[in-house]
């Protein structure tokens, strides 16, 4: 297992490098940072100084040389927007995207994984049906849009909920429906047709005419198998989730990552942006990585490959 | 479009059933809670060059001067008296037994020790061109300073009463720039209890503020967060949870107008004039180059029906705009050639320059995509054929600078400056910015840049604008507006500069 977790490693690091390296030449590409820290007002020769202030002129390669340097010692730099270092500005953020990313992939996975297995039991019958509406509206419908109907019945009709904001768990709950919602349609049709698969399958008849409850065939013998794909994909979800979630951030103003990451981008704030792509990166890795080991445990085959 | 057409049926439905939440009545707990729609970078004003940070500036700092927003007549803040000892020096006579938010009195040395250091270039204040006129500034007595500027600059008065803000020496000395934005000190209407950067600052009245022309505030508090959707916004102002929002767009604001009676709606305009810049000088790559042929020029200014665009899009107090300046800036004759709509006329001038069967030409924006789409349908509708580019506002300024751009809407918002060089002598004085690099309007407006007669200033603007009226070298087109809205439990009347007056909002 330690070899194979070192490889993992070594891997993960030489994305990491490539990822920071190819969003380092995009921000150079997509506009000169001194122009947009400069703003709106600034003449030809307040850009000129701040070019100069910053060391935007030096070669590119140069420039990201120093910020690797620094990075590897832990030292992001100094957000050019915000004038704070880009670890403090990050951390805040960090914890509103985590908690929204945990409790909407725990949602998905809470609504789709039943939902998808009730679906595969009794495939073509109106609980069938229903999934299928399910999911096909959760693609469907856009986040923003979703996520603003939310608000017009609970946050102003009803009254229940608060309208946008984070200051209490109460803030979270549209917001989890929505990013979750949105991650639900491909696990529910995944673990539906992993299920279908499963249930054909010769030993699930050999389960049950040893007289296995239906109960334990399904759960014991039937979704273990039928689960593995699904624990890969919630975890491509679960990256996405705390990246991606920059349209969820800024209908709910959560301030969190990605919405950050968006606005950082705009704003040509290349540490922020840098830190953050790198962070993002790093959650990929750190999933798949994750969901390969759940995955060598519940499938025994994997751990010897 | 499908996402517009989505958010506006999300919106029709808030608005239908709006009328059953429960909202909390902001006008008992003393709090008056606004939104902001863009993250402010840093609270200190000095390191800020956005909208928000001139709202916050006004209400925890003050200037040496003030400008009535209504009148634009000065009148001492800071300061009481003024008076310039000669072509480059103002004595300024200070305000006695003003207080620091921190209880520290407000004296000559606070004033010396903020000019020296927003003056300084290499100490990095953000807006240059609202500092970098100031040489320096010395002491005379407790309560007498000196400013020194750099060259003869008339509009030292203006700049005093607007950006630059007086700070308490030995604080900003300790805290710099990024202290000051997390924990801001001024002498302001307001004192700052609370900052988290970007989202939310909350503001409580400051009682022992002086007798200022801004007033006395009545407010207690204000809560603002970051918003940004505005869709949001206006959810929040139908729970209750809100009281007043900004920068509300025209069609929005219609809707709510026209179907709620507990909001107020208030349209003001704004500095911010929209223009298309052409490629007069001929430095861009395009060849053979249409635009550096005044026929062009002057047929893409007939092309367009700024009055249909200020009708339709931009609504509210916008204004048909003919000089490349805002009226109301000193300065801005109004009475320079002007083109209407004529499309016949247009294609007659196209015809007359080469280009009977027109041209194909890049057109650039950063912004307003649907004002964008409705003047390229105009120019298309003479026979000038579009490549539209809409590009982010850094990377477009890149490339103006460079001189890459044959054709571009652009806007320009003065940063609130009431004075015509915020705005023509910034792109008409041979710049990088400067699509026509004429000789003799930079000549014109360097007079009138630096004279501090009055009468010449006029006579000289509007030279060099007549002359950019006639050479066509712009087409300026309209001025923005904003909306405002807010509960009927507060009083407001926004003015044409788009600063948000805490002291001028009162319960009803």
């Amino acid at each position: 297992m330690l070899p194979f977790i070192l490889k993992r490693l070594g891997l993960a690091l030489l994305v990491a490098f490539t990822v920071s390296f190819i969003s380092f030449s995009l921000l150079f590409l997509a506009g000169d940072p001194a122009v947009a820290l400069a703003g709106e007002t600034a003449s030809g020769e307040d850009i000129e100084a701040l070019r100069r202030l910053y060391g935007f002129d030096r070669p590119m390669l140069v420039q990201y040389g120093e910020w690797l340097w620094q990075a590897l010692q832990g030292d992001f730099g100094e957000s050019y927007y915000f004038k704070l270092p880009v670890a403090t500005l990050i951390g805040d953020r960090l914890s509103v995207t985590m908690t929204l990313g945990v409790c909407g992939i725990t949602f998905a996975l809470l609504t789709a994984v039943p939902l998808g297995v009730v679906a595969a039991i009794r495939p073509n019958s109106i609980i069938d049906r229903f999934a299928l509406f399910v999911s096909v509206a959760g693609q469907a419908m856009p986040s923003f849009w979703f996520g603003l109907i939310l608000i017009v019945v609970f946050g102003i009709q009803l009254g229940w909920l608060p309208p946008s904001g984070a200051s209490t768990w109460r803030h979270f709950i549209m917001p989890t429906i929505v990013l979750g919602y949105y991650a639900m349609p491909a696990i529910m049709r995944l673990t539906r047709a992993g299920m279908l698969e499963v249930l054909n399958s010769d030993y699930i008849r050999t389960a049950r005419a040893k007289g296995a409850s239906e109960g334990r065939v399904l759960f014991k013998h039937a979704l273990r198998n039928a689960i593995i794909p699904v624990v890969s994909l919630a975890a491509v979800q679960m990256g996405f989730m705390l990246g991606g979630s920059i349209v969820v951030e800024s209908v709910f103003a959560l301030h969190g990552a990605g919405y950050l990451a968006w606005e950082s981008i705009a704003r040509n704030d290349l540490p922020t942006v840098q830190a953050l792509i790198l962070i993002f990166s790093m959650f990929y890795i750190i999933f798949t990585f994750l969901a390969d080991v759940l995955n060598a445990w519940l499938d025994p085959r994997m751990r010897s490959s | 479009m499908t996402a517009s057409f989505l958010k506006s049926t999300a919106l029709a439905l808030a608005l239908a059933v709006g009328g059953t939440g429960a909202a909390q009545a902001d006008k008992a707990s003393g709090t008056l809670s606004v939104a902001f729609t863009k993250e402010l970078e840093n609270v200190d004003s000095f390191f800020n060059s956005s909208r928000e940070g001139v709202v916050l500036q006004r209400a925890i700092w003050d200037g040496l001067i003030y400008r009535d927003p209504e009148t634009n007549e000065y009148t001492g803040n800071l300061a009481t008296e003024w008076e310039w000892v000669d072509d480059k020096t103002l004595e300024l006579k200070l305000r006695e037994g003003v207080k620091f938010h921190d209880g520290s009195d407000f004296t000559a040395d606070d004033v010396v020790a903020t000019v020296n250091f927003v003056a300084k270039e290499e100490n990095g204040v953000k807006t240059q061109r609202n500092v970098n006129w100031m040489e320096s500034a010395e002491k005379i007595d407790d309560y007498t300073v000196r400013i020194k500027t750099k060259d003869v600059f008339p509009a030292a008065i203006e700049f005093l009463s607007g950006p630059v803000s007086m700070y308490p020496a030995e604080y900003y000395a300790e805290v710099g720039p990024s202290g000051m934005g997390l924990k801001p000190v001024g002498t302001g209407p307001y004192k700052v209890v609370e900052v988290v950067p970007g989202q939310h600052f909350v503001l409580e009245k400051y009682e022992g503020y002086h007798d200022s022309p801004k007033g006395e505030p009545t407010i207690e508090k204000i809560d603002i967060r970051t918003i940004p959707d505005v869709n949001t916004q206006l959810a929040e102002l139908f729970s209750g949870t809100l009281d007043l929002i900004w920068q509300v767009p025209a069609d929005q604001a219609e809707k709510m107008a026209a179907m709620d009676d507990r909001f107020t709606v208030s349209n003001e305009s704004t500095m911010r004039v929209g223009y298309l810049s052409m490629d007069a000088a001929g430095r861009s790559s395009m060849d053979p180059n249409p635009f550096t042929d005044l026929k062009v020029r002057q047929a893409v200014n007939h092309a367009i029906d700024r009055q249909a665009l200020v009708d339709n899009l931009l609504k509210g107090k916008s204004k048909v705009v003919s000089t490349a300046c805002f009226p109301s800036q000193f300065g801005c004759a109004q009475d320079v050639t002007s083109y209407e709509y004529d499309p016949e006329k247009a294609r007659a001038l196209l015809a007359e320059a080469g280009y009977e069967d027109g041209f194909t030409t890049e057109f650039y924006a950063y912004r307003d995509r649907e004002y964008a789409e409705a003047i390229a349908s105009y120019l298309n509708a003479v026979g000038i054929q579009i490549d539209f580019k809409l590009l982010q506002y850094s990377a477009l300024r890149e490339l103006n600078m460079k001189g890459e751009v044959p054709l571009a809407f652009l806007t320009w918002g003065s940063f609130s400056v009431n004075d015509a060089s915020a705005m023509v002598s910034q792109f008409f004085k041979k710049g990088s910015l400067d699509d026509a690099q004429d000789d003799q309007t930079a000549e014109w407006l360097a007079v009138a840049d630096s004279s501090t007669d009055d009468a010449t200033r006029i006579e000289y603007y509007k030279k060099a604008l007549q002359r950019i009226a006639d050479q066509a070298y712009w087409a300026p087109l309209f001025s923005y507006n904003t909306n405002y809205v807010m509960t009927k439990e507060v009083e407001y009347t926004p003015t044409a500069d788009e600063v948000l007056r805490f002291t001028d909002m009162t319960w009803n």
